[in-house]
């Protein structure tokens, strides 16, 4: 099957990469089978809650990769890249929205409830083609792909590098954050998007939909490794990595750097948007407060806390975070932040390469041990 | 070792008669090299702050002549190489590569792949990458973006880098990182980099730093041997090291030209004796 050898010739030395993916298979069935096979009074019942929970870990960690490849592979340390991910989810949200129909609690048929209660009479032509689900997926990527494209040619094309490229990233997602709490502009205002019926005709309160959502998001996340993993191993990928590492030198040998700046750029602002679709059906809300450039920062902490510049560490460091942070805000809530801000101390302090960089070192000297003297 | 067998094909030889007809280069079109020279600077002054690095500085490079020029610190030779590669743009005067491309107005990238090769004072290489890597991003070949994300090395491009690799004495070390080479090592891998670019001109600054005397043989021997088929224009403090390659030599202070001449008429012109001696 020559479309196997493609995947196996993809993840070729990518030993991290295979053990993630293995885990992530085993453990999308093992969750599913839990949940829907085994009645709920059994201990090995998982709950539903559980598996959304899941789900969104699963939904951080694409969002985590997208970030790795322009921060670890190309050194563009974007603190604006939740903003990608919430246009995303916005997009997702509208076909939601549309979705439910008259079902709403003033009854329209073409009107989100938000739109009846600011009394306003017919949908904002940006809203046009959300009920399409095909239109949304496209939307999904586009809207997110075009703002990077646009952002990223002006910032690139002026060579705008460093702590100033983050500082305007930041700048991006606040002043997206504070348009969208407005209600003119036709997204809920700072109730966002909520109330969710349906998904292409799903139940989305079902235990089957739930898991399936789970599912696909396991599915989309291995999916997304293999393209990124592609990516960095292309040529393409090394000119990336080049351009990191020596910039100048990368353009006195003949490359645009630009260009690759910007592909990077905006092939990972799609695969945040991606994640961000898929995580709204999930938690069902979308709003204002996903552009908060916090957790554009806590991004950067999980992908820092992995290893940064491998996918599979930012895999790992957005799920074992988000682990730390669910298992927090639930039994102390007020020290997460702190827990968080010193874990990204404690991480750029001793951990330059991140867990994953510890992982590597402890085997390298483990080999190094056995090595007959 | 035949020198011109370094670039393989002669390819460029063929295409600079078709005028760029199997060529495929951000601009198209094949350098004018009908009246002689190559690069032409004309007037060109760069200041910073004021200071003028270069100072209505003028001078031509033959197509084909390997040029060295030498100066004191702080003469603008370095300056001089920014400004051919897009670097620095001139506040003043103009810079040609042959009779029609307008270095001033071109971006780096451009000027590269119209076979513009640049060898740097500090040697810079890539240093994550392994050496069979950084001879292959620097290798001729169509660098635009979705090309290089579809693209895969064929087996004449495998064995243009086997032959640079030999040619830089790096074989053995082809899958260590970048970082790992000594100083020297790093050198020669900057000057195989160079040697992939296939370039119609080498700029080459300061390329003996940190090299064994075994090693700044080798690279005489290269950089004479390119000449003719490229142009060559190296920059050395090693008075040793230009007299045994140099044929023109070209005088560089306080960013203009005070001599040009073979290295004896240089050596004994008073303005350089003053500058180097005296003041
Ligand atoms: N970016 C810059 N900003 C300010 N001054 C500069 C800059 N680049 C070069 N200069 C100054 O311009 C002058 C010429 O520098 P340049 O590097 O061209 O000299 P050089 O001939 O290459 O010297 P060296 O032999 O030391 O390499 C020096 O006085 C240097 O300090
Ligand atoms: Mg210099």
């Amino acid at each position: 099957m020559p479309s196997k050898g493609l995947l196996l010739r993809i993840l070729e030395h990518d030993t991290g990469g295979k053990i993630f993916l293995s885990l992530l298979a085993v453990v999308a069935v093992l969750v599913s089978v839990l949940n829907l096979a085994v009645p709920e009074g059994s201990p090995l019942h998982v709950s539903t809650y559980t598996v959304t929970l899941l789900g969104k870990y699963l939904c951080y960690a694409l969002l985590a990769v997208a970030l790795d490849l322009v921060w670890g592979y190309c050194g563009i340390l974007s603190l604006g890249h939740a903003a990608f991910f919430a246009l995303g989810g916005y997009c997702m949200g509208m076909y939601l929205m549309r979705q439910v129909g008259d079902r709403g609690v003033y009854g329209n048929p073409d009107l989100p409830d938000f739109m009846v209660f600011l009394n306003w009479t017919e949908l904002p032509w940006y809203w046009f083609g959300f009920d399409q689900f095909w239109f949304t997926m496209l939307m999904v990527m586009l809207v997110p792909g075009v703002l990077a494209l646009v952002f990223g040619w002006l910032a690139f094309r002026s060579r705008v590098t460093g702590v100033y490229l983050s500082i305007i990233t930041q700048a991006l997602t606040f002043a997206l954050m504070l348009a969208f709490f407005r209600n003119e502009m036709g997204f809920g205002g700072n109730n966002g998007l909520t109330d969710f019926k349906e998904l292409l005709g799903f139940n989305l309160q079902n235990d089957v939909t739930r898991v399936g959502l789970f599912l696909i998001s396991a599915l989309t996340l291995a999916v997304a490794y293999f393209v990124a993993r592609y990516v960095v191993n292309s040529k393409l990928g090394r000119v990336v990595v080049a351009v990191r590492d020596a910039e100048d030198r990368a353009r006195f040998i003949g490359y645009k750097v630009e260009s690759f700046k910007l592909w990077i750029f905006v092939f990972s602002a799609m695969l945040a948007g991606l994640a961000g679709a898929l995580y709204v059906p999930q938690v069902g809300i979308i709003n204002p407060s996903e552009f908060s450039p916090l957790n554009s920062i806590e991004l950067v902490v999980w992908v820092a806390v992995g290893g940064c510049g491998t996918l599979y560490g930012a895999v790992l460091g957005a799920l074992l975070v988000n682990f730390a942070k669910t298992y927090f805000t639930g039994a102390l809530p007020e020290v997460w932040l702190f827990a968080l801000g010193t874990l990204f101390v404690v991480v750029t302090l001793f951990l330059p390469h991140g867990l994953v960089g510890l992982l590597k070192r402890r085997r390298k000297k483990a080999t190094l041990n056995e090595a007959p003297t | 070792m035949n020198p011109l067998k370094l670039f393989g094909t002669g390819r460029r030889e063929q295409s600079r008669d078709t005028v760029g007809a199997q060529r495929h280069t951000v601009i198209s079109g094949e350098v004018d090299v009908s009246h002689g020279p190559i690069l032409y600077l004309e007037n060109v002054t760069v200041s910073f702050d004021g200071f003028k690095a270069l100072n209505e500085l003028t001078l031509y490079i033959d197509d084909g002549e390997l040029r060295c020029i030498i100066g004191p610190n702080g003469a603008g030779k370095t300056t001089m190489m920014d400004v051919i590669t897009g670097k620095t743009r001139p506040d003043s005067g103009t810079a040609f590569f042959g009779q029609t491309m307008d270095l001033t107005r071109m971006s780096e990238y451009e000027i590269a792949s119209v076979g513009i090769g640049r060898k740097f004072q500090k040697p810079t290489v890539f240093p994550r990458h392994t050496v069979f890597e950084n001879l292959e991003l620097a290798m001729r070949a169509d660098k635009r973006v979705w090309p290089s994300l579809w693209g895969r090395l064929d087996g004449q491009q495998r064995d243009r880098i086997t032959e640079v690799l030999e040619t830089v004495m790096l074989t053995g070390q082809q899958a260590l990182r970048a970082a790992e080479l000594s100083h020297g090592q790093k050198q020669w891998l900057e000057i195989g980099m160079l040697l992939m670019q296939d370039p119609r001109v080498l700029l080459v600054d300061e390329p003996i730093a940190g090299m064994t005397h075994q090693e700044t043989e080798r690279t005489a021997e290269l950089l004479t041997g390119l000449a003719g088929s490229r142009s060559v224009v190296v920059v050395e403090h090693d008075m040793a090291f230009v007299r045994s390659i140099a044929r023109k030599v070209t005088v560089l202070h306080e960013g203009h030209v005070l001599a040009e001449g073979n290295m004896d008429e240089v050596q004994n012109h008073p303005a350089v004796i003053e500058v180097y001696l005296g003041g």
